[in-house]
């Protein structure tokens, strides 16, 4: 397959979307926000915990749609469980500048190493809005979802 | 299906698919296979330069000067609306509105003839298998009117249950709103049943045709048809026009909806009169270049041998449907006798937005997602699927590629 291929279905990617991590709904959740892409239907669910200075204390998800969407949201809740609130700000907005291909030198090393096989998506323009949906989502939560 | 040799002796696939540049180019590196058609087909090469002379020769506005270049142009606009009355078989000129597509056509019924008339409880019956553009306009007039609307299930092969259709129609039923091709399942709605059922109990019934007039022929007169919707774009035309196709004695009674130029006859402080159908509804200036294309697509079409290119295209659905059926990890969603050449399928474990890009990069484009179908999706329960729609300029390569793409997208994604 072509290089362009290798590098947005990595097996770390496919891992993800076979097994999320985290995966289910959450009944003591604090704060939760629901999804939707309406061009292809995908959707997903974030459920968090945040402490009162708004570390995540915990996070989980739950949804449908494509391996990308999948995978981005199944990482996303595997590296913001435990992270402050300054911490998960710049971990999303790290993201988001990967992902469009644009410079994400203010990520952590060890975040941007984790997060580097999300990169192959800028060159699939059509599919950044698959990856982005989860963070998008965890935002509103945080923004907007207290339950 | 027709024998090979019968399809080649009246319709030549290979020569035709020389008629549209684009399909020489290549994407990714690789010959494009453009199986996307039904979302919008590509127009030949006669189409653009059409439109290219009509507007480097005789453009002007239509209907409004007296100079030379006007009066060219409103021939030229006129003489594409006979075009359409006659791909149609419509009775008059006067019965063809000209749209921006088959949406704004389908508005134009619901806002000018149902809304006036239209009572709390009076009920429009309309498929599962709508396309949003046939469902939005109805449910504006369950919102604001009270109108209710019935829906009519589909077989699990796809296929519309006409007795239930017919069972639907009550005293209540003020139209019957039908697609005469699913975008998503290829079935084709009997349209003269139904129209036969709708009339015996006073109900009127607009077809949506953007698919299907593509694919088969239209005799409005021969279906006794109330509304009959096209699109340019699908018809290997431009993209901005489409039309309406309403009896007589409808548009006469249809309040106006666009109010503007053109479409009046007398305008004072005080009042205003109206012009006749069909430019009561055609305010403002028109798609023109747009409609001397659209009047070339469908003479590029109508030049061919139809039966044979619905053949042609037929010999192309079963050609895949018989290679997918290698695929025990595909289900084919949509198989209803006789239905046209679109095919829809779900694959195990993969999305369809992963198989369309991972078919896109083989140079093959197909539509993924809900096809603007939601009702339907939900009826399927799937959330969205990948569909291959074939047109007249498709082969069996195209398949053969499409075959080898979902091996492919599997080995990656499987």
């Amino acid at each position: 397959m072509d290089n362009a291929l290798r590098e947005l279905y990595q097996e770390v990617i496919l891992d993800h979307s076979r097994h999320p991590r985290h995966y289910g709904s959450m009944d003591n959740a604090s704060h939760k926000a629901e999804g939707y892409n309406p061009l292809c239907g995908d959707k997903v669910t974030v459920y968090l915990q945040l402490d009162a200075d708004g570390r995540v204390s915990d996070i989980k998800f739950e949804g449908k749609g494509c391996a990308i969407s999948q995978a981005s949201a199944s990482m996303m809740v595997d590296m913001l469980k435990g992270r402050t609130a300054a911490e998960a700000d710049r971990l999303m907005k790290g993201f988001l500048h990967l992902v469009k291909g644009e410079d994400a030198s203010d990520l952590p090393e060890d975040d941007r190493e984790r997060l580097e096989v999300m990169g192959g998506i800028s060159a699939f323009p059509m599919r950044v809005k698959c990856a982005t949906l989860a963070w998008h989502t965890y935002k509103n939560a945080v923004e907007e979802g207290a339950t | 299906m027709m024998a090979q040799g019968k399809i080649a002796a009246s319709f030549d696939a290979e020569k035709a698919r020389a008629d549209f540049t684009i399909l020489s180019r290549q994407v990714y590196g690789k010959p494009l296979v453009y199986l996307d058609s039904g979302a919008s087909a590509q127009k030949p090469d006669m189409v653009l330069d059409t439109m290219r002379d009509f507007a480097t020769s005789e453009y002007a506005n239509v209907h409004r000067g007296v100079h030379f270049l006007s009066a060219a142009a409103t021939d030229r606009y006129e003489a594409a609306r006979r075009t359409v009355q006659k791909f149609l078989g419509a009775a008059s000129e006067e019965e063809i509105v000209f749209t921006k597509g088959g949406t704004e056509a389908i508005n134009l019924v619901a806002y000018s003839h149902l809304m006036p008339v239209i009572q709390p409880g009076d009920e429009i019956v309309l498929s599962v298998m709508e396309h949003h553009s046939n469902i939005v306009p109805w449910h504006f007039l369950r919102e604001r009117q009270g109108a209710v609307l019935r829906w009519v299930d589909v077989r699990d092969d796809g296929s519309l249950d006409i007795e239930a259709l017919d069972a639907a129609i009550g005293p209540k039923t003020k139209l019957v709103a039908i697609t005469h091709m699913s975008n998503v399942l290829g079935t084709i709605a009997p349209l003269k049943d139904i129209v036969a059922r709708a009339h015996a109990k006073g109900a009127l019934v607009l077809a949506d045709g953007c698919q299907g007039a593509v694919h088969e022929k239209v005799d409005v007169q021969a279906l006794d048809i109330d509304f009959y919707v096209i699109t340019g774009h699908k018809l290997y035309g431009p993209t901005g026009i489409g039309a309406l196709y309403a009896k007589k004695a409808h548009l006469k009674t249809m309040r106006p909806f666009n109010g503007g130029g053109e479409m009046i006859r007398e305008v004072s402080k005080e009042r205003i009169t109206y012009a006749d159908p069909p430019a009561r509804f055609e305010a403002g200036t028109p798609p023109i270049i747009e409609s001397v294309g659209l009047a070339a697509a469908l003479d590029y079409l109508t030049g061919l041998d139809r039966v044979a290119v619905a053949a042609h295209e037929q010999d192309l659905l079963a050609y895949a449907r018989q290679q997918v059926r290698q695929f025990n990890w595909l289900r084919v969603i949509g198989d209803a006798p006789g239905k046209g050449a679109i095919l829809s399928f779900e694959a195990d474990g993969m999305h369809a937005h992963d198989l369309a890009t991972i078919l896109d990069r083989e140079g093959v484009a197909v539509r993924a997602g809900h096809h603007c179908a939601q009702v339907l999706m939900e009826r399927f329960g799937v959330a969205s699927t990948s569909r291959a729609s074939f047109a007249l300029y498709n082969n069996r390569s195209d398949v053969d590629a499409l075959v080898a793409g979902l091996s492919k997208a599997r080995g990656i994604l499987g």
